[in-house]
């Protein structure tokens, strides 16, 4: 059994040495000299980077300062995710902050002769952005992606070793819970995260405090808690990151609402598409049992828990809390009709409390900080902070933190970087298949729980995707659909027929067999959608062809009136033309057309035959003076 | 489905011994049969109706409803995978930046659809949601290996190199 006193002693042992990570680079210079190691070189070990060769940068890393004998003073530490995905693999090395970016074997050989050994900072292998025109370094936490960040939720993430359970400790870790177990009752904490005002983080925004007050109240001798891990949106990875990143943060939290509610078992449902994040959870679940903040009478209280990790297997709806826990139940992963709520009958039909991984993660710091704290962060509405996963067309793909309230302006020009490419920015979609977009009109809008339902999207779990001029809104809305058919779970007409329906409507419109008066079935059929699905992914679904057909009316109109896509994308309303003027009669094109579309006499202007052209685009790449054009 | 007939229950003894001791390990476990067929897709590769009928006998579960959950999620597959699976990747953030030309090109290569395996067993073919590595979208993965800020051009080269490597490739050239 671990004591408050044992929890100290290890936070003592592990402070300075994680501190150096923290601060600025003089306070660091003589922190470092006290923890044994001259430097500390962090690279990322998360998903993204793991995926640009983070593994091999670490293997050179290491010989290379075997090679150069100093392995005893440069500690190697592997963290999670530091957000900016796109450059990775990211290398951080410590007093000094620097930031090296895209790092390659032949790159860490560098750093460690001429930086690591020779205090040589190799200023070309920095991230652009940290070296200033007079060749002065600038510190990470100035650079446009870093600077309007807030990190509450990921605070440790790619400053701690997700894998070390005492570098969590040094870095307060599970002082929240001996706080909680030592000097709170349930209804003490209860309390404290509703004046916090913190709102769920999984999509619905509904109030924590409240939902843990309901299960508290309920009637039962067992009880649970879960946690949603099955992040299902495409395109985002908040929880991935944090799972990946702060492993511990979601065990103490976890055990935080055992307490409150009056639950000793627990159940993390995570997706079985993230290797690492399940292997790091695993690793962490199995210290915090060894250390005793899982197990019985935690810190020698009468409070037990334990917590056993489930793996989905690939299906959306699960991320539904009905239908997760009829997944973990052993069937198939079907939603059931509330109420009853899960906080009167969840899981094994006891009350449950079922919270998302980011939810979780603010909660240690709520306690240990306090409700005034947190709710002084965001807006009146909705406080504290949001991660989101940007991605699609914008310069800086990866994972942002920010307050809430902060402008989506200021999410794509400053943090984000603007969009490659000199494209104009179009619309920004939030939420996944359950979400909407906002256009550029309303790129001025602060991001918030209410002012993103007001504009007829959704806060959702996090996704943010940038779409620019190149993307045709219809096409994505159909996108979103094939994506909702395929997920949706088929045991309520309402979404399996309707998803289908809208699906068949939005094919229609980008084949170019469009009429006027679809648009109106479709908003018939979403309004009945949503008023009679069984869960939130059916009344949901509808969203982003709503969403889009409010703001982007014009496009469709284009698909059904003129036959044509703006943005070029949709492949049955595009033609190829040739431009006499240009066109030479070289007769390439004719000979290269797999389907004898194009004839023409040598020497003269071709012609494309629009009926028999398949629009593989081959004539474009061969003929040699650009007369050929896509409409 | 008449793939099926092409790939037969290649089950050894040693897998059927394996597989008993999973279903023995979770008998007693609440909601104890995902994981079993998680780890039986582990020994097998796949959720053969013949695996399906063990685990219906050692759980003591009717085979309709192991049918319907093996059906329910993406995951388990009852068609045997390949010797290399490719997977993908068809979210968000991939789709915009054009990884459905990717799948397409990958399908045409290998003359299979998205979800079904080669008839030499040596690829099969997934289009997958979300892998994470939204930053180096598009993004295709070959068993553990990531395939990021990929082109279409790229994918003749890439799938070649597996021909190469693997053992029947080599048999075949």
């Amino acid at each position: 059994m671990i004591t408050i006193e044992d929890l100290n002693k290890i936070k003592k042992a592990g402070e300075d040495l994680v501190l150096v990570r923290r601060v600025v680079q003089e306070q660091g210079e003589e922190l470092a000299k006290k923890t044994g190691y001259r430097k500390q070189v962090l690279v990322c070990g998360g998903t993204g980077c793991t995926s640009s060769g983070s593994k091999k940068v670490i293997a050179a890393l290491e010989n290379a300062l075997v090679k150069n004998g100093i392995e005893k003073e440069i500690l190697v530490v592997k963290t999670g995710c530091f957000g900016l995905c796109a450059l990775g693999p990211i290398m951080i090395v410590y007093p000094e902050g620097c930031f090296y970016s895209q790092v390659t074997p032949e790159g860490v050989e560098r750093i460690v002769e001429e930086h690591l050994k020779n205090n040589n900072i190799v200023k070309e292998l920095l991230y652009a952005e940290t070296v200033h025109e007079d060749g002065s370094i600038i510190s990470l936490n100035e650079t446009r992606f870093y600077k309007k960040q807030m990190r509450v939720a990921l605070r440790n993430c790619g400053v701690i070793d997700p894998e070390n359970i005492e570098e969590y400790i040094a870095s307060d870790g599970y002082q929240a819970l001996a706080k909680v177990l030592t000097s709170m009752t349930g209804q003490d904490v209860i309390d404290e995260l509703m004046k916090s005002g913190l709102r769920g983080r999984g999509g619905g925004g509904f109030p924590t405090g409240r939902k843990w007050s309901f299960a508290k109240a309920a009637e039962g001798d067992i009880k649970y808690v879960c946690c949603n891990a099955d992040e299902g949106d495409p395109g985002a990875f908040m929880d991935r990151s944090i799972l990946e990143g702060d492993p511990h943060c979601i065990i103490e939290a976890m055990a935080i609402a055992g307490y409150s509610i009056g639950a000793s078992k627990g159940y993390v449902y995570i997706r079985a598409e993230y290797p690492i994040a399940v292997q790091r959870l695993t690793i962490a679940v199995n210290q915090a049992r060894e250390y005793g903040f899982l197990g019985e009478n935690i810190f020698g209280t009468d409070f037990s828990f334990d917590i056993e990790i489930r793996l989905g297997a690939g299906a959306f709806v699960c991320g539904e809390e009905t239908a997760l826990m009829t997944s973990i139940e052993g069937h198939r992963g079907e939603p059931r009709p509330r109420p009853p709520f899960p906080a009167v009958k969840g899981l094994f039909g006891k009350p449950t409390v079922l919270n998302n991984v980011e939810t979780y993660a603010n909660i240690p710091r709520i306690i240990l900080n306090g409700s005034e704290w947190f709710s002084s962060i965001g807006t009146a509405g909705s406080k504290g902070t949001k991660v989101f996963a940007l991605g699609g067309k914008i310069t800086n793909v990866g994972l942002v933190e920010i307050p809430m309230g902060t402008t989506l302006r200021e999410i794509v020009e400053e943090i984000g970087g603007g969009i490659p490419n000199g494209k104009k920015f179009k619309a920004a979609q939030t939420g996944g298949p359950s979400g909407g977009c906002i256009p550029a009109c309303h790129i001025d809008t602060p991001i918030d729980y209410d002012s993103l339902i007001a504009l007829g999207s959704m806060m959702g779990s996090g996704g943010l995707i940038i779409l620019d001029e190149d993307t045709c809104m219809v096409d994505i809305s159909k996108f979103y659909l094939e994506f909702t058919v395929d997920e949706s779970c088929g045991k309520c007409t309402p979404c399996r027929i309707g998803t289908r329906r809208l699906l068949q409507f939005l094919e229609k419109i980008t084949s170019g067999k469009g009429e006027p008066e679809d648009l109106d079935k479709i908003e018939e059929l979403a309004l009945h959608m949503k008023a009679s699905s069984l869960c939130a992914l059916g009344q949901s679904a509808p969203n982003p062809v709503l969403s889009t057909i409010k703001y982007f009316k014009d496009e469709y109109l284009a698909h059904i009136v003129d036959k044509s896509c703006p943005a070029g994308i949709c492949k049955s309303l595009l033609y190829y033309e040739i431009v006499p003027k240009l066109c030479k009669g070289c007769t390439r094109c004719a000979k290269n057309c797999p389907v004898n579309a194009i004839s023409g006499e040598p020497r003269k202007p071709h012609k494309i035959n629009r009926d028999v052209c398949i629009k593989c685009g081959l004539c474009v790449k061969n003929c040699k003076f650009n007369a050929i054009i896509k409409k | 489905m008449s793939e099926k007939s092409v790939h037969g229950f290649r089950g050894t003894a040693a897998q059927e011994h394996q597989l008993r001791d999973v279903i023995e390990k979770h008998l007693k476990q609440p909601g104890g049969l995902m994981p079993v067929l998680q780890e039986a897709q582990e020994i097998y590769g796949y959720l053969p109706i013949e695996v399906q009928s063990m685990i219906a006998e050692g759980l003591n579960v009717s085979l309709s409803e192991i049918y319907g959950v093996a059906t329910f999620y993406s995951q388990f597959s009852l068609v045997p995978k390949g010797e290399n699976r490719i997977s993908v990747c068809l979210g968000t953030a991939c789709y915009v930046k054009g990884a459905d030309k990717i799948l397409e090109a990958v399908e045409k290569k290998l003359g299979i659809k998205s979800g079904e395996c080669t008839e030499n067993r040596l690829f099969s073919l997934d289009s997958t949601r979300c892998i994470g590595a939204c930053g180096l979208a598009p993004v295709m993965m070959i068993n553990d290996d990531v395939y990021g800020k990929m082109t279409v051009d790229q994918v003749d080269t890439i799938i070649d190199s597996y021909i190469k490597k693997s053992r029947k490739g080599g048999e075949n050239a």
